[in-house]
């Protein structure tokens, strides 16, 4: 990066580390904290809209709808998360590799199940073996954040469908009264009003979200903690900056930057959950803190 | 080798009695008994069944063995949260946050690489006849370091929950209790612990119920598995890697996982009765599930 680096065998210190710490890989190491934060700003909002797609369905009178959405919502209770983000991705993956292979070599030879292996023709890979490395990248994190959406989705709609029952029946009485329609009362009285039975339970989620990332590990991409365990593993000499088992530490850094998440998380959330409570009628409102669950 | 059913005619004959062989051969492989290699070609359904569900001791053991200590220490932390001394309370609540703040993933990874650096610096006593090597080699397995996480993680979310409960103990029988001049001890012993066991135990539920599933991160946080004897979701993802088929091994982990679920949900509601069993029936505190923890 500096001039000074040209020769690191040179250097050492405080020039060391300076310069030990810009090497491109470094840089790779400061992007992929970029990726999680960009996977968080994602998929808040598509698990948001799952999750509220979810919730309304659920409460839906025809079975047909709410069957799929309770059924959705509460399979993940009972499953563990970490089992979806080890089978969403290669489902999904083999399932659009299936459909590809389906529209443009329906008459391969020997079928897509050859013996122990999942093989499509190589015009039907996802992405294509020709592609730049950056769309196996962007393919990937695609592949992740669908799988989060839809783990989330399933959380979220769990929250939102609690806080819709928690709207008191007595307000979608009256606008029955005021002879409202079903919509109308579903858009004026129902979704204005749980917001605020929502959010706690949405910042907890948030919180989830947060600390849910290094799963993108297991997903195979080279998020922060792939670059933690590539660069703090020992560097012999033949390495230009060789240094022993460094991995505890750039661990230690990653625990340290999950807490100031999630501890600015829960500043931002109880200045929001203040803001919102004033003046209203309830426990929070009268200055005590009384939510039920809490971050 | 287990027999195993050949593919072709006398399958469903062979299959009943071949997957008596594999239960015998991979029942209780997890823990290192029976066959040593893994099956890699022709992989029945009887086989990921079996397997699968030997992994499952090892999310039994995490899990019971977690709670069971971690329950202890969450009491000894939410007691600390509210001591008279300031350093106990600072110790205490960094404790909480510091496990509650982060992903239990980025925990395991830290501990893993920090049990491993930690022999080097070991302390050897040596007591003229016999030496002892307090060294903490035993950690980097995952029977006691992953264990030793999992319970420091259990503990901080459960003080969370201890806490909360404490603090809504009613009044009226605290002042009851030293009217009738009990010393502080009896009022923490009688009435205190007693009142805070009962209301925690519907969230201390779902603390469980998330700590179960969070062992099947063990495997995949650093912490390997040793001659390969992993847990329930180490084996489905072997299975998923060799057969590349997704659709069979996960969702025989998710099955169990939810009959595991089940199971503390009964455990949970009958010990939850028992506690309420001085009650008024509208006075006690029903089980409910709710879904809101990550680590």
């Amino acid at each position: 990066m500096f001039p000074v680096c040209a020769d690191p065998s040179l250097l050492s210190g405080l020039d060391w580390f300076s310069c030990y710490l810009t090497t491109p890989k470094h840089l790779a190491f400061f992007e992929s904290f970029g990726l999680v934060m960009l996977l968080i700003a994602v998929v808040a909002p598509v698990a948001l809209a799952i999750g509220f797609a979810a919730a309304v369905a659920s409460r839906s009178a025809s079975p047909l709808l709410s069957l799929p959405g309770r059924g959705y919502i509460a399979l993940a209770r009972g499953v563990p998360d970490i089992v979806f983000f080890l089978f969403v991705p290669i489902a999904l993956d083999q399932g659009f590799e299936y459909l590809r292979y389906l529209m443009i070599c329906p008459d391969q030879p020997d079928g897509v199940w050859q013996g122990n292996n999942f093989l499509v023709c190589s015009a039907a890979k996802l992405p294509l073996s020709t592609a730049a490395p950056i769309w196996h990248s962007v393919y990937g994190f695609g592949l992740a954040v669908i799988s989060f959406g839809l783990v989330f989705g399933a959380f979220a709609g769990n929250v939102l469908a609690g806080s819709f029952k928690a709207v008191p029946i007595a307000q979608i009485q009256t606008g029955a009264s005021f002879g409202m329609t079903q919509s109308q009362i579903f858009r004026r009285i129902l979704v204005p009003q749980m917001w605020v039975f929502a959010l706690p339970g949405l910042s907890n989620l948030w919180q989830i979200l947060i600390k849910a990332t290094p799963l993108l590990f297991l997903l195979g991409l080279q998020d922060i903690v792939y670059w933690a365990r590539e660069l703090g593993s020992s560097k012999t000499s033949i390495y230009a900056y060789p240094h022993p088992d460094w991995r505890l530490y750039y661990f230690g850094f990653l625990l340290i930057f999950y807490l100031g998440l999630t501890a600015i998380s829960e500043v931002a959330y109880k200045r929001i959950m203040a803001r919102l409570s004033r003046g209203q009628a309830t426990l929070a409102g009268s200055g005590k803190t009384g939510l039920r669950g809490g971050v | 080798m287990p027999v195993r059913a050949r593919r072709g005619c006398g399958v469903v004959f062979n299959g009943m009695n071949a997957c008596f062989d594999t239960i015998q051969a991979y029942g209780l492989r997890a823990i290192g008994i029976g066959e040593r290699l893994l099956p890699k070609t022709d992989i029945t359904l009887c086989e990921q069944m079996v397997l699968i569900g030997s992994g499952l001791i090892w999310n039994v053991y995490f899990g019971v063995l977690a709670i069971g200590f971690g329950f202890w220490f969450a009491i000894g932390l939410s007691l600390g949260r509210q001591s008279r001394f300031a350093a106990l309370r600072l110790v205490s609540s960094g404790f909480v946050f510091l496990f509650r703040g982060s992903p239990l993933f980025i925990q395991c990874f830290f501990a893993y690489e920090a049990f491993v650096l930690l022999p080097k610096i070991g302390i050897t006593i040596d007591l003229g006849l016999v030496v002892i090597d307090a060294s903490t080699g035993w950690f980097t397995k995952a029977w006691a370091g992953a264990l030793f996480v999992l319970f420091c993680n259990t503990a901080a979310y459960s003080s969370e929950i201890f806490s909360g409960a404490l603090q809504s103990v009613p009044n009226g029988q605290i002042e009851a209790a030293r009217a009738s001049g009990m010393t502080r001890f009896q009022i923490f012993r009688r009435v205190m612990f007693p009142n805070m066991l009962r209301l925690a135990w519907p969230a201390y539920m779902n603390e469980a119920i998330f700590l179960f599933h969070s062992t099947t991160l063990v495997f995949f946080s650093g912490f390997p598995a040793w001659r390969q004897e992993g847990d329930a979701l180490y084996y489905a993802s072997y299975f998923a890697e060799k057969t590349f088929n997704p659709f069979v091994p996960y969702p025989i982990v998710a099955g169990y996982f939810i009959l595991l679920t089940l199971v503390i949900i009964a455990v949970f509601t009958i010990t939850g009765g028992y506690l309420n069993r001085s009650l008024p029936q509208e006075r006690r505190v029903k089980p409910r599930f709710r879904l809101l923890m990550w680590r």
